[in-house]
């Protein structure tokens, strides 16, 4: 084994060791730790990671190879992965290639051999914040990269991943409509969702306007999953502004926050965000518990659309800590869905227009297949409009 | 929804004696869910045989029933306790059959009962393989492809249409008979013709065969609101055709994407829905095609298993104690997860380590056994490990085992393959053995690629790319010697890395040939150390308030901080025979007290299956293998006030010498106590020093010699070489012919070219004067420097030269005269005082007469003292933990630990159970050496009715008429003459071969006599094939004359028919067949009999 070492510096001065695994040189980003135990190929290809660094917490990465079939998008955005161990040798009948080789043909800075779990732990102490990480360059370089490293706040990195030009992806069998996706960091997977339920998907960058968008006489508009802050986003949230109440609207993660923020809501930074396959989620219609792939770590509150106020509460998440009805310039809102692992709103659904949303991924991709039923809920709204 | 409020009495069943396949982990289970119920509010009532379950510890139910779980006794508790509901699926297996058995005998109903957890319907639907397939198909998920066939042109063509391999199952056999793979027609005609006649309906299932193919566990939660999570993913290394039990297993599944994860997640999930299993955990099996990732679901359990088990402890989740809250009400979303104690138990455990489970075999206690894995289940324990990776877990697993191995080779246990030519060894991958681990390891460690191995292990290549990747370490490690000989900085990495690939101290001590310690020295030095890290079913995402523990050499240590003194307490690793929950129990109990005397306990153990290594048990938990290198980590990391080894049997005990030599303090009875015990010679010294008689005795080192021992001390004799522990190998010869025979057996050639042989000089022999006829009795007490405490004495049943872990025990010992018990008493608290005990000691004695011969000591727990604990009330291992900890039995009575005065005024009986249907060729005998895997009690005024309840809980039920086959060794008649008796006037017809024959007509006793073995038409074998015979009495009469006994015995075992085979057991059996089936139904719950 060639064995390269390599570091991690945290923007507060943490250093952790390593070996070089992914391509040379260095990176910066929002490091953040992800709890899933398979499906890296998926969250490494996912847009929504774009400036960031992923922390694998699981032993074991790269196990079962690389195949095109799982890539979310078509290059990588993430800035850099921290592994405690990469698999040299792949495994599995679905395999085209090692994860390692992956790495390097997308240009990901990799480190291996890591303590994951001292910075998984010390990201949830100290917040998700900027690391910066590489070889043949010295922990004090490292150490001044960090520190001066832009926080996620404000960032509308939204912009930078979109496509910049429309395109359509047709519509697997029979259409039986058109939606207009807008893409903040587009997973593969979500269009697969619609596609393979009768829609043609038309994808538009994150600067399309609600005219625009109305133009292309879709039977309802998605708003896509994507990285960095939502409340920059002034142009998706005007657009959507611009559709609300004229076409069927379904909002997944940064989709989510757009609309909540369309409706009055605001967002906020969650201390180090939930990334992973196994957070339970509450629907609040029916209290059953879906258990949900999640990636974001700005969230809606939506307190600020209340006359109330939030409660502090201590021991097992309540529901209590959701206001009930709320008012919007488009009507009536209610929040329909909750995590309930720390009590955050995890879906919101307008109660006078068709239109909801979550926070969460129900294309899984990775992750589990709990919500798959959302896309029928959005293609029930888009027929019955 | 919430916790039900329409049910207040719960009746929880258990599983009964240990036996393999149903272990300790029904304990933990039960233990749990009784905690939880009886926490919420419900009255529980709980039935179970097994005396060394915690879960029988009156503290943990409202009525404890040491009963016999069988339909007729359960049906008379329900009678008695009416419970609103039971709870039948913490209980294993025999509490599923127990309740199908109940609930289609309608007893349920007329009691109104209710079934909670899973209905009778569920049950059968995953039971019955035709039910199951078809609720499978029915939610589209495929299972194997398989059709019937009732004639050999439909068995071809539905192999034809299959493919081979194929599988044959023929209907309606019970334990299996006939069902093998068929490789190709040829093969197929055989196997299939045979199938067909052999089933008692001439049909039998042409199976699509999945052999090979990879192997997956889904442990999934469900709740009445249908809410389902998956609680953990374990995957096989050894693919399908090896049980999972005899599996390595591997938590979380490594080599499936998430894609293929997912599906199998939602089939089941579906599987459970489909099933109906409403609330409770449930195991559901996959088989994957490696080449095409077909999926295939296999079975799937309708309770709390073994895998939950393994998967409480490899996630942190608690499945029995939220199976048990979900099934009074409670949803998933309502329960807080334990260990975080702020998010709810809704979510699936992430895992930033690997789990491995391997399992441990006791092959060599059955000789008749084929060391081939296969579908049966033979292991009778297994051990534990976490690491950061699988190398390191399994590298852990390994050397938690005890079998010899520090890990995947580099050690002298390798030294068995480094001559086998690679031809051979290639071969050898082939075969599913305990070994085979061992083999892939030398196989790349000489180089052989991975492809190669990976196809005749059929292991997936990543698995066997992680076991090169621990070879090319070793390598690196052998590369490194003058380095680390000379001390060198720059072996620094090498050291790490190989610390982090799981080699052990041990191995690098075997590689570089220097002595453990100059490894843990060199460590030391370049600070290559231990961290601890944290199970928390998060991976660190929030925080953890369990200290649940497990090494590995990482940059940060997560030990909290101790506000309170600390005890260690040692478990005792995977189960084997002779050393299994009993001491389980005992360590439990050690923590128990101490942690409520103001200590905190940290619990040091390996064994999954166990209740010491619940979370729950101590203030905290350290997973880890159970030798000095480990052991002195954790001392390191916690400096504990003292390391308690005398509770959990030989495996701590072994370590004792060498913790106290490196200076961790030995709680209670100190090493140099017990050596002394151990040793032979200061041990008789010690015994005429202090005129305690003992059988005589001698040693020799030659043929030559050892008869001349035995012209000595005369005849019959026990012998065994000096150097094996636990009654291996020991043998009780009766002629200086059997003498020469044994020492063939164990010293000569045929040994000796298995390369396993024996040097007579080296390892002398030891003889014993063997005591016909004597009373073996048992005797548990605690010393306190100053007082003595007798928990209990035991008679046992068969005589001295049975195993005492193999005999049946009555106490208070029936037949032992007052002499004879001063003697035994004042024996023990003479040689408790001489041996300077604190803390528990167990003595054997030989009692003929009035004439008392000391057998053995042992100043340390023993595996009677959960028996004698329930028999007496006294809680004796707490006693002794807090005695080791300096507390005097005195304070212990003011303190209420110690009740003031106890009486026993009821005869307890205990009863080994023996794992003769897993070992189906083996001679049912009992002997010197241990075999028994479990036991059950039977309580009642009378010893008969105590004995026979015993009896029946091991699964025995004696006919009440019929015929019996009666055949005693001479030296048994005079004895047997009793039970001839008192059989013939309960109105049984007896068989008698010849001489029994004779001397019953001298006594009066009707008999038919029937042919030696072989030697006419109407013999024992013919009899028995005919259905003639109900019952069988036979007794060996030494190792020459014993293979018509054993084809008698055999037959007995394989028809089904209960068979006796010491005179004492025929006595015994005898007395509970006049107290009539109606007193051995008749419940009573052990705080009753205590009040």
């Amino acid at each position: 084994m060639t064995y390269r070492s390599a570091l991690a510096v945290t923007a507060d001065g943490e250093v952790f060791e390593g070996r070089a695994v992914g391509a040379d040189g260095v990176a910066t980003g929002e490091v953040v730790f992800n709890t899933a135990m398979a499906g890296y190929q998926e969250i490494f290809s996912d847009p929504s990671y774009a400036g960031q660094v992923v922390v694998m917490t699981a032993s074991h990465i790269g196990n079962y190879g690389v195949t095109a079939a799982d890539d979310q998008a078509d290059r990588a955005w993430t800035a850099g992965i921290i592994v405690r161990s990469l698999s040299r040798r792949e495994s599995n009948w679905r395999a085209e290639g090692t994860l390692g080789d992956y790495l390097q043909q997308r240009g990901i800075v990799a480190l291996a051999d890591v303590d994951t779990r001292r910075l998984t732990r010390h990201i949830r102490d100290h917040g998700a914040q900027p690391i910066a990480m590489g070889v043949d360059i010295s922990e004090a370089d490292l150490r001044e990269m960090a520190a001066n490293a832009p926080s996620m706040v404000g960032r509308s990195l939204a912009y930078e991943v979109s496509t910049k030009a429309p395109y359509t992806v047709e519509a697997i069998g029979e259409t039986r409509g058109r939606v207009v996706a807008m893409d903040l960091g587009l997973k593969r997977d979500i269009v697969d969702n619609l596609t393979m339920r009768g829609y043609e998907a038309v994808v538009v960058p994150a600067t399309t306007s609600a005219a625009d968008i109305l133009d292309l006489d879709p039977a309802g508009v998605f708003l896509s999953n994507g990285p960095g802050d939502p409340e920059p986003l002034t142009q998706p949230i005007a657009a959507v502004r611009g559709v609300l109440g004229k076409v069927p609207l379904f909002g997944i993660c940064l989709g989510h926050q757009v609309l909540g923020l369309a409706l009055g809501a605001v967002t906020f930074k969650l201390p180090f965000g939930h990334h992973g396959g196994n957070h339970p989620v509450q629907r609040l219609a029916d209290d059953k518990v879906e258990i949900t792939s999640q990636n974001h770590g700005f969230a809606v509150d939506p307190w600020a659309l209340s006359e109330g106020e939030a409660p502090t509460v201590t021991g097992l998440a309540t529901r209590d800590m959701m206001p009930g009805l709320m008012s919007s310039p488009f009507g009536e809102v209610v929040p329909s869905h909750q995590n309930l692992n720390d009590g955050t709103c995890e879906g919101l659904r307008c109660l006078d227009i068709p239109a909801f949303s979550v926070q969460y991924h129900p294309e899984a991709a990775p992750g589990p297949h709990d919500s798959l039923g959302l896309f029928d809920n959005f293609v029930e709204i888009m027929e019955n409009n | 929804m919430a916790r039900r409020t329409d049910i207040e009495t719960i009746l929880l069943i258990g599983s009964g004696p240990i036996i393999i396949g149903q272990a300790c982990e029904f304990d933990y289970s039960g233990t749990q869910a009784a905690k939880v119920l009886r926490r919420e509010g419900y009255r529980v009532v709980l039935v179970n045989s097994n005396p060394a379950t915690i879960m029988t510890d009156p503290e943990f139910a409202d009525a404890t029933y040491l009963e016999p779980i069988t339909a007729a006794v359960v049906e008379r508790i329900i009678e008695k306790e009416r419970p609103d509901a039971c709870l039948p699926t913490l209980g294993g297996q025999t509490a599923l059959n127990v309740t199908t058995e109940l609930a289609k005998a309608g007893v349920f109903e007329r009691y109104n009962v209710e079934l909670i957890g899973a209905g009778l319907d569920a049950i059968e639907r995953a039971e019955d393989r035709g039910r199951f397939k078809e609720t499978m198909e029915g939610v589209g998920l495929a299972t194997p492809r398989a059709t019937y066939a009732r004639s050999m042109a439909e068995a071809m063509s539905a192999a034809a249409e299959i493919g081979y391999p194929v599988m044959i199952r023929p209907s309606f056999i019970l334990g299996g008979g006939g069902t093998g793979l068929a490789f190709d027609e040829e093969d197929f005609i055989t196997r299939a013709r045979y199938g067909l006649s052999v089933s008692p309906v001439g049909e039998i299932l042409v199976e699509e065969s999945v052999l090979g193919w990879k192997e997956y566990e889904l442990e999934v939660m469900r709740d009445r609101a249908d809410n389902a999570v998956i609680v953990c993913s374990i995957e096989n290394l050894d693919p399908m055709g090896v049980h999972t039990g005899d599996s390595i297993t591997v938590a979380p599944i490594q080599t499936l994407s998430d894609r293929e994860y997912q599906e199998m997640r939602d089939e089941a999930i579906r599987c459970l829905q489909a099933i109906g299993v409403e609330t409770g955990g449930s195991n559901v099996q996959f088989a994957v095609d490696p080449a095409t990732g077909r999926r295939l679901v296999i079975e799937m359990t309708p309770r709390v298993s073994r895998s939950s088990a393994l998967a409480s402890k490899a996630t942190g989740f608690p499945i029995a104690k939220i199976a048990a809250l979900l099934a009074v009400g409670y949803t998933l979303p309502e329960i807080a997860n334990d260990i975080t104690g702020k998010t709810p138990a809704s979510f699936e455990p992430a895992l930033d380590y690997v789990v491995v489970k391997v399992p441990r075999f006791d092959f060599a206690k059955f000789p008749s056994a084929s060391t081939t894995l296969g579908t049966s289940m033979q292991s009778v324990g297994e051990a534990m490990a976490i690491g950061r990776t699988f190398p390191e877990a399994l590298q852990k697993a390994l050397r938690s085992l005890e079998s010899g191995h520090k890990g995947l080779g580099a050690t002298e246990a390798e030294r068995a393959w480094i001559d086998t030519p690679d031809t051979v060894l290639v071969e050898m991958l082939d075969r599913p053995t305990p070994d085979r681990i061992f083999q892939v390891g030398e196989a790349l460690r000489r180089g052989m690629d991975v492809a190669t191995v990976a196809a005749h292990t059929r292991f997936d290549p990543w698995f066997v790319d992680q076991l090169s990747e621990i070879t090319e370490v070793r390598h690196e490690i052998e590369a490194a010697q003058l380095l680390a000989a000379a001390a060198d900085p720059a072996v620094r990495p090498c050291l790490r890395t190989a610390k982090r690939y799981g080699f052990s101290d041990a191995q690098l001590a075997y590689l570089w040939q220097r002595p453990e310690d100059y490894v843990r020295q060199l460590r030391r030095d370049l600070a290559v150390q231990v961290t601890y890290k944290t199970v928390d079913t998060c991976a660190a995402e929030f925080e953890a308030t369990t200290p649940y523990m497990y090494s590995t050499f990482e940059d940060e240590d997560e030990v909290p901080p101790a506000e309170k003194p600390r005890v260690l307490v040692l478990g005792s690793g995977p189960n084997r025979i002779g050393q299994g929950i009993e001491f389980d129990y005992c360590c439990v109990h050690a923590s128990f007290a101490l942690r409520q005397a103001g200590y905190e306990t940290v619990m040091v153990n390996c064994n999954p299956e166990t209740v010491s290594t619940d979370y729950d048990t101590s203030d905290r938990l350290y997973f880890e293998p159970l030798t000095v290198e480990d052991v002195l980590a954790v001392v390191d990391a916690e400096r504990p006030e003292a390391v308690i080894v005398q509770l959990g049997g030989q495996t701590p005990l072994n370590l004792a010498s060498a913790l106290a030599e490196r200076g961790v303090t030995i709680a209670g009875t100190q090493p140099a106590s017990i050596d002394r015990a151990e040793d032979r010679e200061q041990f008789s010294a010690l015994c005429a020093q202090l005129g305690i008689r003992q059988p005589p005795h001698g040693i020799a080192t030659s043929a030559g010699e050892a008869e001349q021992v035995v012209d000595q001390i005369g005849l019959p004799v026990l012998v065994r070489p000096s150097f094996v522990l636990g009654g291996r190998a020991m043998r009780v010869v009766y002629s200086y012919e059997e003498l020469s025979d044994y020492l063939t057996d164990i010293y000569g050639e045929g040994m000796s070219d298995s390369g396993a042989g024996l040097d007579l000089s080296a390892a002398p022999l030891l003889i014993d004067r063997f005591l016909e006829s004597a009373t073996e009795v048992d005797v548990d007490a605690v010393f306190d420097g100053s007082e003595m405490l007798i928990g209990g004495v035991m008679e046992h049943v068969e005589e001295a030269g049975v195993h005492s872990g193999d005999s049946a025990c009555v106490t208070p010992p029936p037949t032992i005269g007052e002499e004879a018990m001063a003697a035994v008493l004042s024996a023990t608290e003479a040689l408790a005082r001489a041996l300077e005990v604190r803390g528990l000691i167990n003595i054997q004695f030989a009692v003929k007469g009035n004439d008392v011969f000391l057998l053995e000591a042992n100043p340390r727990g023993s595996r009677t003292v959960p028996f004698i604990s329930k028999a007496s009330g006294v809680p004796l291992a707490k006693v002794a933990a807090r005695v080791m900890m300096g507390a005097t039995l005195a304070e212990l009575r003011a303190e209420e630990v110690l009740p003031q005065s106890f009486r026993q005024d009821f005869m307890a009986v205990k009863e080994a159970v023996l794992p003769w249907d897993r070992f189906p060729e083996e001679d049912i005998i009992l002997g010197p050496e241990m075999r028994a895997t479990g036991e059950v009690m039977g309580i009642s005024e009378s010893a008969g009715v105590a004995y026979g309840k015993a009896l029946l809980a091991t699964g025995v039920v004696l006919p009440e008429s019929g015929n019996v086959f009666f055949s005693l060794a001479n030296r048994d008649k005079a004895i047997g003459l009793a039970a001839a008796q008192a059989l013939s006037m309960q109105g049984f017809k007896l068989y008698c071969t010849q001489g029994t024959a004779r001397y019953l007509d001298h006594y009066g006793v009707p008999n038919e006599v029937v042919d030696k073995v072989g030697e006419g038409p109407n013999d024992g074998l013919a009899l028995i094939e005919a259905g003639e015979v109900h019952l069988v009495v036979n007794t060996p009469r030494g190792s020459r004359a014993r293979s018509d006994g054993r084809k008698l015995r055999l037959a007995a075992q394989h028809a089904g028919i209960p068979c006796v085979t010491t005179v004492q057991g025929a006595l015994a059996a005898t007395r509970s067949l006049q107290a009539g089936r109606d007193a051995l139904h008749a419940p009573r719950s052990l705080q009753d009999w205590h009040r």
